[in-house]
C-alpha cells in the first residue's frame, strides 16, 4: 500500500541508513521511492522525471560530505530542489497607473470569488482604496456571492446587469479611477482552458485594463490535470501568480510543483480556510514540508516562536533539569500552549501518523479537556501545586468543588502530571540522545536525522550540519528550541540555537 | 429522449485529444517495448488513475501479455481497455422507495453540488417526477441565492432558511414540506466542506440525522459530487465522507474539462462506491448517467475523426 509519503521514505533511507555509504544503486532505489511518492502527490508526470533526473545527478555526481549521513544529504537534496523548484515568495505587483487591476483567472470552483475577497480585504488593511468587479454574469448567484463578500468587507463592488464582461470592467476601471481608487479586483467567471470562447472573453478584459497582476486561482487538490491547465493560461494571457487554494484540506499540493515548472510564475498566496482572513503568504520550505508529507512542522514552530515566552521557557528548562518540575510548571505549559491558537488548528499541522491521529481529536473537546485541567490546578493551593504530594482525598475533594469537576478529573490531572514528570526524568538521564529518540517519531523530521538507530555522533547532529545544510539544519535546531515540551534538551546548545535563529529572522 | 451518448462522446473528445489521443499512436502496430510500459505508464497516471492502480494494471498486463502470447502493441490496447473495464460496475438503478425521497448531496468547496443538484432536478422532472430542494448551504455568500436561481429556472420549489441558520433546521422543514406537497424527490444541497474539517463533518452528520426525524428511513442515498480535476486527494475525500455521512454513490463533476476522473477507479475499487452520474457541462441538461463502457471506450479508443 501506499500510504503517507513520510512512512515511505523513512522506509527508504533506512535501507540506505544501514549501508552506511551511498552508492550509485543507492541512489536509484531511493529515487524510485521519491519518484512515486511524488506522483502520489499529485506532481505531473513528466515534472517528476525531470525532477528526479535533477536530484539523481547531484546526489551521485556529489562527494559525501563527512559531516553527514549518506540518507540526510539525500533527503537534504530532495527538499533543496523541492525548494528551489518552488521558488521565492514574491509580493503582489502594485505598481503603474492607479487604479492598479488584479485579475483572477481559473477553472470553476477553484475559489476565486473567496480569493478576490480575500485579497481585498489584505490589501486594504495595507492602505490600499479597493473595488471589486463581478464579472461573471454566467453563473447562478456569482455577482450576489462577492456582492455579498463585498458588503461583509464594506468594500465596494462594482456589477452592471447585462454588460458583456470585458466592457463592464473597463467601466469599473473608469468609475475606479474616478472615485480615486488604488487598487481594482476582478473576479472573473470560472473557465477551462480549452473553451475557446471565454478564453477568448478574459483576453479581451486584459487587453482593456491592463492588469496590473494576472493571477491564476488553483485548487490544491487538482491532480495531473494542472498542468494542462497552466498550459492553457499561460498560453492564453501574461500569468503573474499564482493562488493555491483549499491548502486547508489534505491534498498535498504537490501541483504546485507542476504549475511553478510549466508557468514559472511565483506563488503568491495560498487559501488556507473559508473565512476571509484566512489567506496566507507562502513559504517554499513549507510547502516542500507539505508536499514531501512532513506536515507543517515550520508553520508549528512559526507559531510557537511568535507565542512562547522565551526567558520563562529556559527558567523552567533549567527547573526541570534539576528534577523540579511542579504542578506549577505543568499549568504554565500547558498556558503556552494554548496560547499557540485554537488546539484544532494545531492539530491540523502535526505531520504524518501524529496528523492523522490529530484529526480523529475533537478539537473542541481537547479545548475543553485544557480547561479543565486549568480549572482543576488553578484550585489548588500554592503549596498543593509545589508538592503534589500532599493532596489527600480530602483536598482533592476541594479541588474538584472549587474547580466544578469531579475527584477522577482531579486524579486524571495528577496521573498526567506524574507521568509528564517521569517521562522529563528519564529524559533527563538520557542526556541528548534521548531527544533524538523523542524526534524520531516525530514525521518526518526524523528523517531529517534523529533516528532511534542512529549510528552517527549521539544526538549531536546539529552540530554536524550547520555549514552544509542551511534551511534543513535550521529546521531542526528550531524545531528543537521551539517546542515547549522537549525543550530542555536543547539546553547545551542554547546558545548557538538562539544565533542561529536570529540570522534566519533577519532575512 | 436526448441523446446523451452522443453528449458524453463530444464531452470526452477533448479528453481524448489532449492525452489519449496519443495512445492510439503509441500502441500502433509495433513491438512491445520497454518504452512502450513506460509510455503507458505516463498515459495511465496523467489520467489521474493513481500510482498504485497503474502500477497495478501495467503488473496485470504484463502478466497477460507473457501468458497470451502478446506482442503487438496495438494489441495491447484491446487487454488495457478489458482491465480497465473490468475495474468498473454500471451504476445501480436509482430506487425511489419512498415519497419524498431524500437525498442527501455532499463535497468538497467548489466541486459542482449546487450545479449538479439543478441538473438532477431536471432530470428527474424528465422522468415524471416532484422535486423539491433544500437550501441547506446557508454559510456560503449568496449559495441559497445561487439555488433559488435555478429552482426559478426550472420551475422547482426551494425551501430556504436565512443565511447562516442551521443547515439541519433547514433540511427538517424541506422534508416536512416535501411530505405535505407530496414531493418524490428532496435534494439537498449541503455546504462545501473540506473533510479535514472535524467540526464541518460533524455539522454534516447532523443534517444526516435531522433529515431521519423529518422522515423516518430518510436520506435514502448519500451522494458525493467530485471535481473530476482532482487528484490523488480524491479517495481521501470519498473515504471520508463515506465514512461520516455514509455516502452511497459518487456523481463526477465538469467531465467535460480537460479532466480525465481517473479517480473514479480508485474509488470505486477501493471503497466500492458506484459512479452514478458525469457532469459534462454548465447546462441543466448536461448530466449523463455513468456507462463504464464509454468512460472507458472514451478514454481509449482513438479518435478517428481528429486522427
Amino acid at each position: 500500500m501506499f500510504d503517507q509519503l513520510t512512512e515511505r521514505l523513512n522506509q527508504v533511507f533506512d535501507k540506505i541508513r544501514r549501508r552506511g555509504r551511498l552508492t550509485e544503486k543507492d541512489v536509484d532505489a531511493a529515487m524510485r521511492e521519491v519518484r512515486l511518492a511524488l506522483l502520489e502527490a499529485d506532481v505531473h508526470y513528466q515534472v517528476v522525471k525531470d525532477f528526479v533526473q535533477r536530484v539523481k545527478e547531484r546526489a551521485v555526481g556529489q562527494e559525501i560530505s563527512r559531516a553527514l549521513l549518506p540518507a540526510q544529504q539525500v533527503i537534504k537534496i530532495v527538499y533543496e530542489e523541492l525548494v528551489h523548484t518552488l521558488g521565492e515568495p514574491e509580493p503582489l505587483n502594485l505598481t503603474g497607473p492607479k487604479p492598479r487591476v488584479l485579475l483572477l483567472v481559473g477553472l470553476q470552483g477553484s475559489g476565486k470569488t473567496t480569493t478576490a475577497a480575500k485579497l481585498a480585504r489584505h490589501l486594504r488593511r495595507q492602505g490600499e482604496r479597493v473595488m471589486l468587479v463581478a464579472a461573471d454574469p454566467y453563473r447562478p448567484a456569482a455577482v450576489q456571492q462577492l456582492q455579498t463578500l463585498g458588503q461583509q468587507l464594506d468594500i465596494p463592488v462594482y456589477y452592471e446587469e447585462g454588460v458583456p464582461p470585458p466592457e463592464l470592467v473597463a467601466r469599473a476601471h473608469r468609475q475606479a479611477e474616478q472615485g480615486g481608487y488604488t487598487v481594482l479586483i476582478v473576479d472573473t467567471a470560472g473557465r477551462s482552458q480549452l473553451d475557446d470562447r471565454l478564453m477568448q472573453e478574459v483576453q479581451e478584459i486584459a487587453r482593456r485594463v491592463e492588469p496590473a497582476e494576472v493571477l491564476l486561482v488553483v485548487d490544491a487538490m487538482i491532480g495531473q490535470e494542472a498542468v494542462a491547465v497552466a498550459q492553457g493560461f499561460r498560453d492564453a494571457l501574461p500569468l503573474t501568480g499564482l493562488v493555491l487554494t483549499k491548502m486547508d484540506g489534505d491534498a498535498r499540493g504537490g501541483a504546485a510543483i507542476s504549475i511553478r515548472s510549466v508557468t514559472g510564475v511565483p506563488i503568491k498566496f495560498l487559501g488556507t480556510g473559508e473565512k476571509l482572513d484566512a489567506l496566507e503568504t507562502y513559504d517554499p520550505q513549507r510547502l516542500a514540508s507539505r508536499i514531501l508529507g512532513m506536515g507543517d512542522v515550520l508553520g508549528l514552530i512559526q507559531k510557537a516562536e511568535e507565542a512562547l515566552d522565551q526567558e520563562e521557557a529556559e527558567r523552567q528548562l533549567e527547573r526541570m533539569l534539576r528534577g523540579q518540575f511542579t504542578l506549577e510548571d505543568y499549568l504554565n505549559q500547558l498556558r503556552q500552549v494554548r496560547k499557540l491558537g485554537p488546539i484544532g488548528k494545531i492539530l491540523e499541522m502535526l505531520p504524518g501518523d501524529l496528523g492523522r491521529m490529530a484529526r480523529q481529536v475533537d478539537p473542541q473537546q481537547a479545548e475543553q479537556q485544557l480547561k479543565k485541567v486549568e480549572a482543576i490546578i488553578n484550585s489548588m493551593t500554592r503549596e498543593e501545586r509545589q508538592r503534589p504530594e500532599i493532596i489527600n482525598a480530602s483536598r482533592k475533594r476541594r479541588i474538584a468543588r472549587g474547580s466544578g469537576t469531579t475527584v477522577q478529573d482531579v486524579n486524571e490531572v495528577l496521573r498526567q502530571y506524574r507521568q509528564a514528570k517521569r517521562v522529563f526524568k528519564q529524559l533527563g538521564r538520557l542526556g541528548p540522545a534521548g531527544l533524538g529518540r523523542l524526534f524520531g517519531g516525530f514525521g518526518g523530521l526524523g528523517g531529517f536525522g534523529a533516528p532511534a538507530d542512529f549510528d552517527g555522533p549521539d544526538g549531536d547532529e546539529a552540530e554536524a550540519w550547520p555549514s552544509a545544510a542551511e534551511p534543513t539544519t535550521s529546521l531542526r535546531t528550531r524545531a528543537r528550541a521551539a517546542r515547549p515540551t522537549p525543550k530542555k534538551k536543547a539546553a547545551p546548545k542554547r546558545k548557538k540555537v538562539k544565533k542561529k535563529k536570529k540570522k534566519k529572522r533577519r532575512r | 429522449m436526448r441523446n446523451w451518448l452522443n453528449k458524453w462522446r463530444e464531452g470526452l473528445a477533448r479528453t481524448r485529444k489532449t492525452t489519449f489521443g496519443r495512445l492510439a499512436q503509441l500502441l500502433g502496430a509495433t513491438e512491445i517495448t520497454a518504452e512502450t510500459w513506460d509510455d503507458l505508464e505516463a498515459l495511465l497516471i496523467q489520467a489521474d488513475l493513481g500510482v498504485e492502480l497503474t502500477l497495478d494494471l501495467l503488473e496485470r498486463l504484463k502478466a497477460r501479455v507473457r501468458r497470451e502470447g502478446i506482442t503487438r502493441a496495438d494489441e495491447l490496447q484491446q487487454v488495457l481497455m478489458e482491465e480497465l473495464r473490468a475495474l468498473l460496475q454500471p451504476p445501480p438503478a436509482i430506487e425511489y422507495p419512498e415519497r419524498p425521497t431524500v437525498i442527501l448531496v455532499v463535497g468538497v468547496n467548489g466541486s459542482g453540488k449546487t450545479t449538479t443538484i439543478a441538473k438532477l432536478a431536471r432530470r428527474l422532472q424528465n422522468e415524471g417526477r416532484s422535486v423539491l430542494l433544500a437550501a441547506a448551504d446557508t454559510f456560503r455568500a449568496a449559495a441559497i441565492d445561487q439555488l433559488k436561481v435555478w429552482g426559478q429556472r426550472l420551475g422547482v420549489p426551494v425551501v430556504a432558511g436565512q443565511p447562516g441558520s442551521d443547515p439541519g433546521a433547514v433540511t427538517y422543514d424541506a422534508v416536512r414540506a416535501a411530505q405535505a406537497r407530496g414531493s418524490d424527490v428532496v435534494l439537498v444541497d449541503t455546504a462545501g466542506r473540506l473533510h479535514t474539517r472535524y467540526n464541518l463533518m460533524e455539522e454534516l452528520k447532523k443534517v444526516r440525522r435531522v433529515a431521519g426525524k423529518a422522515q423516518p428511513g430518510a436520506p435514502h442515498h448519500v451522494w458525493l459530487v467530485l471535481d473530476a480535476t482532482t487528484g490523488q486527494n480524491a479517495l481521501q475525500q470519498a473515504r471520508a465522507f463515506k465514512d461520516a455521512v455514509g455516502v452511497t454513490g459518487v456523481i463526477l463533476a465538469k467531465l467535460d474539462s480537460s479532466a480525465k476522473g481517473g479517480m473514479a477507479f480508485a474509488i470505486q475499487r477501493t471503497l466500492g462506491l458506484p459512479i452514478l452520474f458525469v457532469g459534462l457541462g454548465e447546462g441543466p441538461d448536461d448530466l449523463a448517467t455513468f456507462d463504464p463502457d464509454a468512460f472507458v471506450q472514451g478514454l481509449l479508443e482513438p479518435d478517428r475523426k481528429a486522427a
